[in-house]
């Protein structure tokens, strides 16, 4: 298996296998467009994502080792005390209860309190309480959205400086953007709360996704190099060379990356519940994936359409389409190596 | 010759290697001993327990505050946490707008409101000063002899202020180990029996003051400079100045009139009736106490008396924002219970554990051998950000909470990349025929630009969230910055180094099958085969020409196009074997 797998790097090193990423970007274009627009329908029509209490506000309460996780129980306590309240209960991990409440005053957060100890009958310090004000989760937000933006900005400079080129700068972004865009998407079809541990997520898939970007390109970059003085690829070949010859790496890194985020959604979230880590690496999950993907797929392909119409890579491919022409009508290997010094 | 050199170069870089982690263990180790570290990292509230209140300070009038009453609003809540008794507690700014206060356990409601209240700061005059120290039992005044008020005062120094209630209250108080449960703000028409913490220049005071006189919203402004002495020379001393407006100028002239006839009846600068001090008061604590010198008529008296430079400033400060009235908006109150807090911890490494191991079998699987290497990196660069965090918690007070368990269990597949670039780029030399150690080599130079460059656009991502948000993106875009940092460490230090040194021995060197680098199975065609022959570009296996005829035969040549200029330059050599000196360089 590990041997096959080798094989398919030589191949895909060589060329023997070769994976036209670059020739359908039409298709991949399209496929990311249509992701795209329902990653923005979805939660535009199911009105929104489903906010955690930091962006809504309100009281919580975590009542740990419970004996009895009916979350009648604690809808119960919480009316005794606020009537006419309607509580969200949830049991977040094996003994732990969550009760989410409206803002509470101070006398009422003590009432509730009480009332879910005796309810759930645990001790004093095994209930707990948070009260977040309805602009931390929107504060958050902002500096995550000023965070980005200033990362672009500065990315942009660092890869146009490092590549030489704000080409690849800009298909860069545009594989981040519909990476971040895709993963929006999936996380408001998952219904799983949008929480400050989320907007964590999402920001490092940002930055995971251009540095998966920036492997790629550099491998394209050392592929294109001295591009002017050759006539064996064209320019899309030779990137499309470059994103088969790094597909191996792309799979592995991918791997090795989702391996503990995976862990952590599917293991810890099954123990954990709901909380910081589950929400995390849900974004990181998804991210991983579409970022990768999207490097490939997306960032490659419009990297190549966008520098194929630069006049001296289209005489370029003119003078590889010639060459091929001469070698195919003369049937000649020796020949080619002329041509191409000249 | 040729082939000891980069051999001891790399050992010796694996030597610094080592060198470096002593010196990391041993400077942990050190603290530890003089008992101001510890060998576990220092949790945050989250995994620790406790209560953690953000805090959005706000100034009177609904401006925007600035980065000094930020500072001063820090001030503020840490005098009133410090004096509400939490030990430990821990105040911070986050973001140029909001200060975090961390405290163990759950906060009174008492505490709660002292926090949240708006700063105080009012002048009140000085009726009686005494050392900080309690009167001890037996010595204080008895019952009969109390003074007892005879009239109605008339104004802010008459003695009348002080009832038996009040004096007895004076005596108790102990000033060097003050209470810890003060919890509601004294009134301002009544008199205050209150403290002047101690500090380095003096000991703790206590005093009965008057009711307020001049508050502290009749500040305009004020500053600190150089005294000017008779001349308008300027000496050594530092003074304070300060400038009420209009209402507080009249206020304050009266105040120093009264306040100044104490102090020429006690006999001038030599007397020292406590009745000639005005005490400023922030929070129900005097932060000074000065003797009225002269009447100050213009609203702008001057305080001098022992300031150093950071004293006048600090003393300047706490008056100019005594008024600017701030206050705080809780925005949000987490209380983590310390049982949950370590659930979470350790779910969250058992789940980093597992995924661990999965890396480590999937790299196994991948890279056989050469897996090793990369487990034993990501041991070494664990290593390293676990003496970084602990070494970290102990000189910058910084505390692992979960979300930067979480950046660091994302770490791994970022760190695990590095190798696999590398790996992955030494395969491609192998494939090209070139021998494991100059593979290595040249599969390094060319890797090395692409790690440096992929972990540049981490280390941005993770300055930019650490300087620009809030909350817990910052400790995880901490972790993730250290891990990145830990990672070139670990890549230029220990994983090309033990590579140079394993391309070296026989079971990597001649490609075993289980190497991860045999050239066979990477289907590699060497490019000098002896005896003259070398591989010449048409010399690969030929392929079935299905679909994508066209490119595929063009991509079946070889690839980059130094490799193919390479490789042409031999076809025009072919025959001889010149082309292979190249090999062994």
């Amino acid at each position: 298996m590990s041997n096959t797998f080798a094989n398919f790097g030589n191949e895909l090193y060589t060329g023997k296998r070769s994976y036209d990423f670059v020739g359908s970007k039409k298709i991949w274009f399209l496929i990311a467009a249509v992701a795209v627009a329902l990653s923005i329908l979805l939660p535009a029509v199911k009105g929104g994502f489903n906010l955690g209490i930091e962006f809504r506000g309100g009281s919580e309460f975590t009542v740990s080792n419970v004996q009895n996780t009916d979350t009648t129980l604690g809808t119960k306590a919480v009316q005794d005390v606020v009537e006419g309240s309607v509580p969200r209960v949830a049991n977040v991990a094996g003994t732990t209860m969550r009760i989410q409440t409206d803002k509470l005053t101070d006398e009422e957060t003590l009432a509730i309190k009480e009332g879910l100890t005796t309810a759930y009958g645990v001790t004093d310090n095994e209930v707990t309480s948070t009260f977040v004000g309805p602009t931390w989760g929107a504060d958050v937000t902002r500096q995550a959205l000023v965070g980005l933006l200033v990362f672009v900005a500065f990315a942009s400079v660092l890869m146009a400086l490092y590549f030489r080129t704000w080409k690849m700068s800009l298909s860069a972004i545009a594989g981040m953007l519909v990476t971040m865009f895709i993963t929006a998407g999936v996380y408001s079809l998952s219904d799983f709360e949008v929480t400050p541990s989320a907007i964590i997520g999402f920001l490092t898939v940002l930055s995971y996704s251009l540095y998966d970007t920036v492997v790629v390109f550099d491998k394209i970059r050392e592929n294109t190099a001295d591009l002017d003085a050759s006539t064996r690829r064209t320019f899309a070949e030779e990137v499309n060379l470059a994103v088969n010859q790094t597909l191996v790496r792309s799979i592995n890194t991918m791997m090795v990356a989702i391996l503990p985020v995976g862990a952590i959604l599917f293991i810890g979230a099954g123990l954990l519940g709901a909380g910081t880590l589950r929400d995390l690496s849900l974004a990181l999950f998804v991210g991983i994936l579409i970022g990768t993907a999207a490097t490939i797929f997306i960032a490659a392909p419009l990297y190549a359409w966008l520098r194929e119409r630069e006049p001296q890579l289209v005489s370029q491919a003119k003078r590889v389409e010639h060459r091929r022409h001469d070698a195919a009508a003369r049937a000649a290997a020796s020949a080619s190596s002329e041509t191409a010094s000249a | 010759m040729a082939r000891t050199g980069p051999k001891n170069s790399a050992l010796r870089v694996l030597v610094w290697l080592g060198v470096i982690l002593a010196v990391l263990t041993a400077v942990l180790a050190g603290g530890t001993m003089a008992g101001q570290a510890s060998w576990a990292p220092k949790l945050a509230l989250d995994l620790e327990g406790g209560t953690q209140m953000i805090l959005a300070p706000k100034v009177e009038g609904g401006s925007d505050i600035n980065e000094e009453q930020l500072n001063q609003a820090v001030a503020i809540i840490r005098q009133r946490v410090d004096g509400s008794g939490v030990a430990e507690a821990e105040i911070s700014t986050q973001s140029g707008r909001n200060v975090v206060v961390s405290l163990p356990g759950t906060p009174s409601s008492q505490t709660r409101a002292l926090i949240q209240a708006s700063a105080d700061m009012n002048f009140r005059p000085v009726l009686q000063a005494g050392p900080g120290a309690p009167v001890p039992a037996e010595q204080q005044t008895p019952e009969d002899q109390l003074p007892k008020p005879t009239a109605e005062p008339t104004n802010g120094s008459d003695i009348n202020w002080v009832t038996p209630e009040i004096y007895k209250q004076f005596e108790a108080l102990d000033c060097d180990n003050p209470a810890q449960d003060k919890q509601e703000r004294s009134d301002p028409a009544k008199p205050l029996v209150t403290c002047e913490p101690a500090t380095a220049a003096q000991p703790a005071i206590k005093y009965i003051l008057g009711p307020v006189e001049v508050k502290g919203s009749n500040i305009e402004s004020s500053s600190f400079q150089l005294q000017q002495g008779a001349q308008g020379a300027v000496t050594n001393e530092w003074a304070v100045n300060i400038q009420f407006d209009a209402e507080g100028t009249a206020k304050f002239k009266e105040v120093t009139e009264r306040l100044f006839q104490f102090y020429t009846a006690a006999g001038g600068d030599a007397g020292s009736d406590p009745k000639s001090q005005f005490a400023i008061v922030l929070d129900d604590q005097v932060i000074s106490a000065p003797r009225s010198l002269a009447v100050i008529t213009d609203g702008r008296p001057q305080i001098t008396g022992g300031f150093t430079e950071q004293t006048a400033k600090a003393l300047s400060d706490q008056l100019r924002f005594g008024a600017l009235p701030i206050s705080f908006e809780i925005q949000s109150e987490q209380q983590i219970s310390a049982t949950l807090g370590g659930e979470q911890l350790r779910m969250g490494l058992l789940a980093g554990v597992i995924g661990l191991l999965l890396v480590v079998v999937y790299s196994l699987f991948q890279y056989r051998a050469l897996g090793l290497v990369t487990i034993a990196s990501l041991v070494v660069a664990g290593a390293l950000t676990y003496l970084a965090i602990a070494i970290l918690g102990w000189t910058e007070n910084y505390r692992l909470s979960l979300a930067g368990v979480a950046g660091i269990i994302v770490a791994i597949g970022q760190t695990a990349d590095s190798f696999i670039v590398y790996f992955e780029r030494i395969r491609d030399e192998l494939r090209e025929g070139r021998g494991l150690v100059s593979a290595v080599e040249n599969g390094w130079k060319r890797a090395k630009r692409t790690v440096l460059a992929s972990k540049a656009v981490n280390l941005l991502a993770a300055l930019v969230l650490y300087f620009v948000a809030v909350g817990n993106v910052r400790g995880f875009a901490f972790t993730l910055g250290l891990t990145a940092i830990a990672d070139l460490i670990v890549v230029f230090m220990f994983t090309h180094p033990t590579l140079r040194l394993l391309a070296r021995t026989k079971f990597f060197g001649e490609g075993h099958r289980f190497s991860g680098l045999d050239p066979e199975r990477l289907g590699a065609v060497p490019l000098y085969r002896g005896a003259g022959r070398v591989r010449s570009p048409e010399d690969k296996p030929a392929t079935v020409r299905a679909k994508n005829a066209g490119a595929a035969a063009e991509a079946e040549r070889r690839m980059t196009i130094a490799e193919r200029r390479h490789a042409e330059k031999q076809e025009q050599l072919a025959g001889s074997s010149k082309s292979s000196a190249k090999e062994g360089k």
